[in-house]
Formats: C-alpha cells, structure tokens, sequence
C-alpha cells in the first residue's frame, strides 16, 4: 500500500529517526521511528500497570474470599490464574487492538504500532509481536531467578543464559529501525505520532510593526531557511534571554544599530521580511538551505 | 498596503482560508481515536476522506510555499493521525472471528503441515529415546523425568500405586481450578516453544525431544508394571488434543526460524514476516486447543475412569482436528485477521 523507504544521507539526530512513508495518494507523511529510550519508557509505565493491577486483582479476590468463606476457593483461583494469564499475554494485545493500536504506556509516549507496509494493523501481527515477548522479557527473567535461586555454583550457566536471552532483549539496540523481535515477526514498526496544535503564525502578528524597520536586499540575503526556523523557534519560546542574544548577533551581522525599539519587534519584523523573500523565492524555486548556501 | 500585505502574505492567506478544514478534521479524527466513532453522523464520516484528502495536499502546498516549520510539522501529525484512521478501518469483529474460523486455521496449519510433522517426528523421537533408555535402565527415569512432574512415580513405585495415580481422579474437589492451571501453564510453555522459535529452531527443536522424552520415559515406567494400555487410554483423553497443540506451537517456531535462516527469494524481514503471519494464526489456534485439552485432562480425565471411554474421547478429539484443519474445503481467501 504505502510505499516506506529509508531517508536518505545522514542528518541529526531527527533525520536518522525519519522514514518516507507515502501514502496512495502520493503524499511522503515522513515519519518518525520512536527511540529506545522512548520505548522503554513506555514498557515500564505498562509495566508498572500491569503490576499494580495484578496487585489490586488479587486483594480484590482476596476480600471476596474473606467474605464468603471456602465456598468460593475453587472459582477464585480459577478466576485469578485466568486473570493472571490474560494479563501477562493479554495486556498489550489488547490494547493495541484498539483505534489507537498502542498501549496506555506507548500513549503517554506519542507513539503507536503501525504495519510496516502501511496497510492496516492486523490482528495476527499484534499477536505474533507479543507473543515474542516471552523470548525477550520472560525468558531473561527465569535465568535472573535461576541464578539468583541456585546460588554461585551455577553462576556461568545464569551468566550465559542472560547474556544468551540479552541478544533477543537488546536487539532493538542492533538494528536501524528500532525493531524488537516482535517488531520483527510481526512486520510492524512503532513509531512516534505527536498531536500537535496549531499555534499562530509568528509572522502574521507583525505588519504594522512593519514599518519601523526596513531591510535591504543584501541584509535579507545573508541567511536562509535553516536560520529562519531556528528563529522561528527563539520567538515561539519567547525567551527574553535567548532573544536578547540572537538579536545582537542578527544586527551585528546586518551591521543595524540597536534602536532602542525592543529585541522582540526587531526579530519579528526581521522573520517577517526575511520569510517573505525566502517563501517568494520558493515560489520560483530558488531555495536558500542555509547561510552557506550561495 | 492592504494590497503589498495580500501579496507579502501568501502563505498566511493560504493558511487561513484552510485551517477551519483542519480544525474540522483533527475534531473528527480525535472523536475516532477515543472510539466514538458512532457520534459521527453519515454525513461527518462521508466528509471525512475528504477533508483527509484536502489536508494532504495542504501539506504538499506548505512544503512548497511555507517556511513555517510549526505549520509543517503540524499537518504532517494532522496527515498521519488521519491516514492511520482512514486506512486503518476494521472489519467487524465478528467477522473477522468467522473468518479465523472458516480459513485463517485451516489455512495456516495447512500451510504449516510439513513442520507440524517434523515436530511430531521429534516428539515421537525423543518418546522412543527415552523408551529405550529407561527400558533398559531404569535409573535414566530420574535424570529424564523432573522431580516436579514425577510427582512420587516412578520405577520404585508399586503397580498398585501406579494404578492408583490413573484412575484416582486427583482425590480433592477442585477440579475446575486444576483444569486452569493445566490450561495457563501449557499455554505459556507453547507461546515459549513458539517464541523460541526465533533462534534459528534450536530451541523449539530440544523442547520438542524432551517432551517426547518425558513421555518415552513414564511409558517405560508404566509398561515394565503391565500398565501401558491403561496409561495410554490416560494419555489419550487430553493428550491426542495437548500434544497436538505443543507439536502446532513448535512447528510455528519452526516456520519462523527456518524463514529467518534461509529466506529464500525474499529479503530476511519480508520471510520472517511472512512466516510470522501463518505462525500468529497457528498460536492463536493452540491457545484456543490447549483451553479444551485443559478442560478435558482437568475434568473429563478425572470424572471418567473408563479406558475404553477415555481412548474414545481422545481418539475423536483428534480425528475432529484432523478432518478441520486437513479434510474440510476451505475457500482460499487471503489470510486476515
């Protein structure tokens, strides 16, 4: 369906993480592998999740014993033992079933599980990508217990054991797009899908702010669109400090005189005209990457 | 001036005249995402290809005309929130359980037929191993057998209380919670058979001979008394079905090692993901296997005593698996889930 290819060259960070994902209509959505760290943080708020509700679970069936006497014994541990079971192998399935396709974790991550040939999620794949975690989580964890149950006569079967299971627990570590071996069998990927808002233009604020300054054609060719965002960014944080040292080095290298009529006006009326010529010079497809661009 | 600043701002015009759209649009896909998809009249959800459509190519317009990285960055969120709602349509679930039922099993462990034999074959290898060994010296039973599962049996146990251990029916009343613990136990042990599939078979391969092992083992034990027969008919009652799933979760595992060695034609992420969609079906079918083979071995096997009726029951159970997953006519409709 959409077609997924590796962008191309070698940028930051940002760019390494960027994939061209296009979409049927011929549109390049371009988007973001989540990291391992983000990935890891995710799992362990599941983690904790699942943990605390097994917790609660459990005390819940507890109290209920404790009211009804052994009546019940042989139903609540069937019930527990079932809960248990659906929870260990069930939480994240389920989850990721959902219009979301990502677990409360991945949520509070901004990410979510998506096919790697972009066609929609299917059910197997959620199934085949977690029923791998018993090789990634579990099985590294029965070999920590192994070793810390037999004690230090076998610590070089635990030794190698855990570093045995470790290829399989690391191994988003070893591969460019962040795959775990579920990842892997599953033909999904997780990728990071930010809600955005929209915030206002910084430049539509300013046309009467306009007037006060006016920039020669020579002073508006001396950066290109690299800079124009950065300074996009300095006027959205609208940080005093930030803005009262970029202004400097703008005039300095303008060769402007400070005026006395406040950084924030001076750079908003200078993002202003210098992303108008940039855009217009877009229009006729002259594009000015950065300053070094000539 | 008005004039001088329609021209100057482009870009922002452009940007107003569409942001009601997008607005619209990020509305409707959030009412979706949090499953509310049924607060959307026909109309809003005829729209909404609609407005997708109108927001790509906003997108495709800002990366020609607008070097404002927010506006950028946030019609590709807006983009990819609405493609994955868009594409990412379901089917409802009722069909798609019928549709597991009716072709995605059938389908899967006919695809899977070659490995679930060789799975066999190893159980049924490491069955006649063991046999053989502890046939001829009973003292392997215990270096084969864990103390756990042994549960007291063993070479050193009378007939009389070996007996006992088939037909005694496991004496306390809590049958329903036994049929349960059969059940999660087993299914972890295949999604583990399963999993380790990913290194290349190996693993899958060892657990499978040691499950036959095992068997081999209390047969010899059993067979030396003169209780093969009865032991068998104990098996058969949930094994044929037990078994059956554990050789189905190996010979997935199976499949995914062997597309990850040798991928073929295709490229090694493209085998394994093949593989792992005809594995995927097969597990979910063996979970769904081992549910029965729990409730038979936890409460048929205990409530019925007779040989001939456990063999019965066993013996169907494996006949009806056979004729679903070999004998039925299945449509060949792509496998889906």
């Amino acid at each position: 369906m959409a077609e997924v290819r590796t962008a191309s060259g070698k940028g930051h960070d940002q760019d390494r993480n960027r994939r061209t994902f296009v979409t049927p209509e011929g549109v390049d959505l371009k988007l973001d592998i989540a990291t391992v760290g983000e990935r890891i943080g995710a799992f362990m708020m599941d983690l904790v999740l699942i943990v605390l509700t097994l917790v609660l679970f459990t005390i819940a069936l507890l109290f209920i014993l404790a009211g009804t006497g052994a009546v019940l014994a042989q139903a609540l541990i069937m019930v527990w033992l079932l809960g248990f079971f659906a929870l260990r192998n069930g939480y994240f399935a389920a989850f990721e079933l959902g219009p979301r396709a990502a677990t409360p974790g991945k949520r509070l991550m901004k990410m979510r599980v998506v096919s790697r040939d972009g066609a929609r999620l299917r059910g197997h794949q959620i199934v085949a990508r977690n029923a791998m975690r018993e090789l990634e989580l579990f099985l590294p964890l029965s070999f920590l217990g192994y070793q810390s149950a037999q004690g230090m006569a076998s610590f070089a079967t635990g030794l190698f054991g855990l570093l045995w299971t470790g290829i399989f627990a690391f191994f988003p570590f070893f591969n460019r797009d962040r795959l775990r071996v579920g990842d892997l069998i599953a033909g999904t990927w997780v990728v990071r899908m930010p809600r955005r808002t929209l915030s206002n233009s910084v430049a539509a604020r300013v046309v009467s702010e306009e007037a006060r300054y006016s920039f020669s054609d020579a002073q508006l060719s001396v950066y290109g669109e690299f800079e124009l965002q950065k300074l996009e960014e300095v006027l959205r944080r609208n940080d005093e400090y930030s803005m009262i040292v970029v202004a400097r080095t703008i005039r300095e290298r303008l060769g402007m005189e400070d005026d006395g009529g406040g950084d924030h006006a001076f750079l908003e009326a200078y993002y202003t005209a210098l992303c108008q010529r940039l855009e217009r010079g877009m229009l006729f497809g002259k594009r000015k990457k950065d300053k070094y661009q000539r | 001036m008005s004039s001088a600043a329609s021209r100057q701002f482009a870009s922002a015009r452009f940007r107003e005249e569409r942001t009601v759209d997008w607005l619209e649009l990020e509305q409707r896909i959030l009412e979706i995402e949090r499953g509310r998809a049924r607060t959307l009249s026909d109309e809003d959800l005829l729209e909404l290809p609609v407005l997708y459509r109108a927001a790509l190519s906003s997108l495709s317009v800002a990366r020609e005309t607008s070097l404002d990285a927010d506006l950028v960055a946030y019609l590709e969120a807006l983009c990819a929130r609405a493609y994955f709602v868009l594409y990412g349509v379901q089917p409802p679930l009722r069909r798609r359980i019928a549709a597991f039922f009716l072709s995605g099993w059938p389908l899967a462990m006919r695809s899977i037929a070659r490995e679930t034999l060789i799975a066999v074959l190893m159980m049924a290898l490491g069955a006649v191993a063991a046999y053989c060994l502890v046939a001829s010296d009973p003292s392997w039973y215990h270096s084969i057998v864990p103390e756990g599962l042994a549960g007291g049996r063993g070479p050193q146990s009378s007939a009389a209380e070996l007996r006992q251990g088939l037909y005694d029916g496991g004496g306390s009343g809590l049958l329903g919670a036994f049929a349960t613990y059969l059940f999660t136990h087993n299914a972890q042990i295949s999604l583990m058979c399963f999993a380790l599939g990913f290194a290349f078979g190996v693993p899958t391969l060892l657990l499978l001979v040691y499950n036959g092992c095992i068997l081999g083992a209390f047969m010899a034990v059993f067979a030396s008394k003169g209780l093969a027969l009865p032991l068998s008919a104990w098996l058969a009652i949930h094994g044929t079905t037990e078994l059956f799933a554990i050789a189905i979760a190996g010979a997935a595992g199976i499949r995914i090692g062997m597309a990850l060695a040798f991928p073929g034609k295709l490229s090694r992420t493209a085998a394994t993901a093949k593989a792992g969609r005809t594995a995927a079906f097969a597990m979910i079918g063996v979970v769904l296997m081992l549910a029965v083979a729990g409730v038979l071995e936890g409460v048929g096997r205990q409530v019925i005593t007779s040989d001939v009726i456990r063999v019965a029951i066993g013996g169907t159970a494996l006949l009806g698996w056979l004729a679903y997953f070999y004998l039925i006519p299945v449509r060949g409709e792509a496998l889906d889930g």
